[in-house]
């Protein structure tokens, strides 16, 4: 087994915490709306493969919250001097959800320092006539039963009782995330018109019933991409990495292998 | 003591089993609730209590925004002040107040409240909120920037009153080449601002301030909270090297008066519970969106306030707590004399309608109020020079 490191690094006066782990090409996971600052299966399986970097972004987890964060713009910013500083060559990137969408900001403003992209139900973009979840008004409870497919993950999840961290962080990763995607709601409706300028392999992953953006987001990304496939999970909702493992790690390493070869 | 009027203008007619089969009397309530046959007929008897008031000897009468509600149907509160422009022969019309955070060109507020004090000639007082948290489900505004854009177009509005324009401004939200806005407002330098709160420290720090000194007026709030916020805006005052004088605080309770306590009570009952426990009626992710206010008073309110309010509350308690006036005129005088001692605030604006209220009730509400309180208790409050003035 992996074992794991968390690191702080300073960039544009901002400290966040890097969980690294494993050893391989590199590959930065963006996580989403909800963070990533406890070391999680998926990075467990994902670190096996890759030397894998999950950041929490500013704003998140424990990293700071800096003064000049209004916007994805400013995440985007921040994650390209992220990678130049980094200096891990060319990277696999991998994003979802709101991480997703930051992904996308990243990738049409530079992908000189991306090997590969894989977008896991990602936000970023709108689709006229499919209403998306609205995480902001649904309850605690809603909003987990309605992030997953099968009612017994989100069981699992409420049956544990988090840490006074856990719970502090959960409130500061929800205020970041209104700060980010409150409105226009989880896109930025100039994106959609500069996603043909993503020019390396692009694989979408997506949940079938994914109740917060469904998969016609995906499929509307998809023909937005030039060259993006897309493949949607069955019986999976909005967190493949936790709720279809085995696909997500299949999916993630046959792009990746795909894209090395 | 000077005394307002303060209307909500609830959608009473609504279907009484709503909560029912929906969450929230805010943002998604569907509107099929709402019956514009109904509706028209409520804003004319409603604006007709509010005229009522002036033609009573009340000194002004005051209307709030609220959007997406079966709560209040005044959106837009200055179409009703505007109305009411042309009727009130005496009383002064407040808008207490406009949400300034959730409009993208807050110079509109400044244009139409200028409007309103050129209609009245000056009796007017403009209010400024932030709007709560459900106007920000509703409008889209991010309530992460809630504060900020508070601050930056409440700079804003009051420069455009009172700068000569021309002017530039540049801010981080607001943006604006020319700010000169026609008419100019016809009080001078511009009207006065009343700051509605329910106590947060930002606000007290901000009305107070000496270049300010706005009214602060608290609102929908137990007795024990509008005596310590009244003593912490007092003591900021302090702080910033003056005495706090009356007529720069107010409070804003719901009150009714009947012959007898035991007949207020009963009147009242059914109607202020209604008012308490289903107009205002919403889930705390409803009313307090992430970013709305600091990550320690969320908590905190989360914590506390919202989960008292999740009991039903009914009339006894909230007259035992003194959110809610109630009793014969000598009682409610009575009160009112104890706390303005107290307390020193020099003005109060009664919301002597309430949920379900009638018209019938509401009318004798406003008389008894108007002849059997106000004369007990208007002397409170009131400076001695303003005194010597008069």
């Amino acid at each position: 087994m992996a074992t794991h490191t968390s690191e702080k690094k300073t960039i544009a006066g901002c400290e966040i915490e890097l969980l690294k782990g494993g050893n391989g090409p590199p590959l930065v996971f963006l996580h989403g709306a909800g963070g990533a600052h406890n070391w999680m299966p998926y990075m467990e399986r994902l670190s096996e493969h890759f030397a894998l970097t999950v950041p929490s972004h500013p704003g998140w987890g424990r990293s700071d919250t800096p003064d000049w964060l209004d916007g994805m713009g400013d995440l985007a910013y921040f994650y390209l001097e992220f990678l130049k500083e980094m200096d891990l060559g060319k990277t696999h990137l991998v994003g979802n959800s709101l991480g997703g969408w930051l992904a996308l900001e990243i990738a049409v403003r530079s992908t000189a320092q991306i090997e590969t992209l894989t977008l896991v139900s990602a936000a970023g973009i709108h689709v006229d006539g499919v209403p998306k979840g609205d995480i902001f008004l649904w309850d605690d409870n809603e909003r987990v039963y309605n992030t997953f497919y099968d009612p017994k993950f989100a069981e699992a999840r409420l049956a544990k009782q988090p840490s006074e961290e856990d719970a502090n962080i959960s409130l500061k990763n929800h205020f970041s995330t209104a700060k980010m995607a409150w409105h226009p709601r989880f896109y930025n409706p100039e994106l959609q018109k500069w996603l043909h300028r993503i020019d390396i392999p692009t694989l979408i992953l997506w949940g079938d019933s994914d109740k917060i953006f469904p998969p016609a987001y995906g499929r509307a990304m998809q023909k937005l991409i030039p060259g993006s496939k897309l493949t949607i999970l069955p019986e999976c909702g909005h967190l493949p990495q936790q709720e279809k493992l085995e696909d997500f790690i299949s999916g993630v390493t046959a792009h990746t292998n795909g894209a090395a070869s | 003591m000077k005394f307002y009027f303060f209307h909500l203008m609830p959608y009473q007619d609504i279907d009484p089993d709503y909560l029912k089969t929906n969450k929230s009397s805010w943002i998604n309530l569907p509107n099929s609730y709402y019956d514009p046959k109904k509706g028209a007929k409520l804003y004319h008897r409603y604006l007709d209590e509010l005229e009522l008031a002036d033609t009573l000897g009340f000194d002004g009468v005051c209307v709030n925004e609220h959007h997406q509600t079966a709560y209040g149907m005044m959106p837009s509160p200055n179409v009703l002040a505007g109305a009411l422009s042309r009727r009130l022969k005496k009383a002064t019309v407040g808008v207490i107040g406009r949400a300034l955070p959730i409009v993208d060109n807050p110079l509109t507020i400044a244009e139409e409240f200028a409007m309103i004090d050129n209609l009245m000639e000056g009796r007017f007082i403009a209010g400024f909120v932030r709007g709560i948290g459900c106007e920000y489900h509703a409008s889209m505004t991010n309530p992460g920037f809630s504060l900020e854009r508070f601050r930056e177009a409440h700079d804003l509005i009051v420069r455009a009153w009172t700068d000569p324009g021309p002017f530039e401004f540049y801010g981080k939200h607001y943006h604006y080449q020319y700010v000169n806005p026609w008419p100019r407002p016809y009080q001078s330098p511009r009207p006065p601002i009343w700051i509605p709160s329910q106590g947060s420290t930002e606000t007290v720090e901000f009305a107070a301030h000496p270049d300010r000194r706005y009214t602060y007026i608290i609102t929908f709030s137990p007795v024990a909270s509008v005596r310590k916020n009244m003593k912490a805006y007092r003591d900021q005052c302090q702080v910033y090297g003056y005495e706090c004088p009356a007529e720069q605080m107010g409070w804003a309770m719901p009150a009714y008066i009947a012959e007898t306590d035991a007949i207020a009570r009963k009147e009242a009952a059914p109607h202020i519970e209604s008012l308490f426990n289903k107009f205002i009626s919403s889930p705390s992710q409803y009313k307090l969106p992430p970013g709305y206010s600091s990550l320690a008073s969320y908590k905190a309110v989360m914590e506390g306030k919202y989960k008292v309010r999740e009991n039903y509350l009914d009339c006894d308690s909230l007259i035992e707590n003194g959110m809610f006036l109630c009793g014969s005129a000598e009682t409610v005088a009575a009160k009112l004399e104890e706390y303005q001692k107290e307390m020193g605030f020099g003005n109060i604006a009664p919301m002597l309608q309430f949920g379900t209220l009638p018209k019938e009730l509401t009318e004798k509400n406003l008389r008894l109020f108007a002849e059997e309180v106000i004369p007990k208790v208007r002397h409170l409050g009131v400076d001695m020079e303003t005194l010597a003035a008069e």
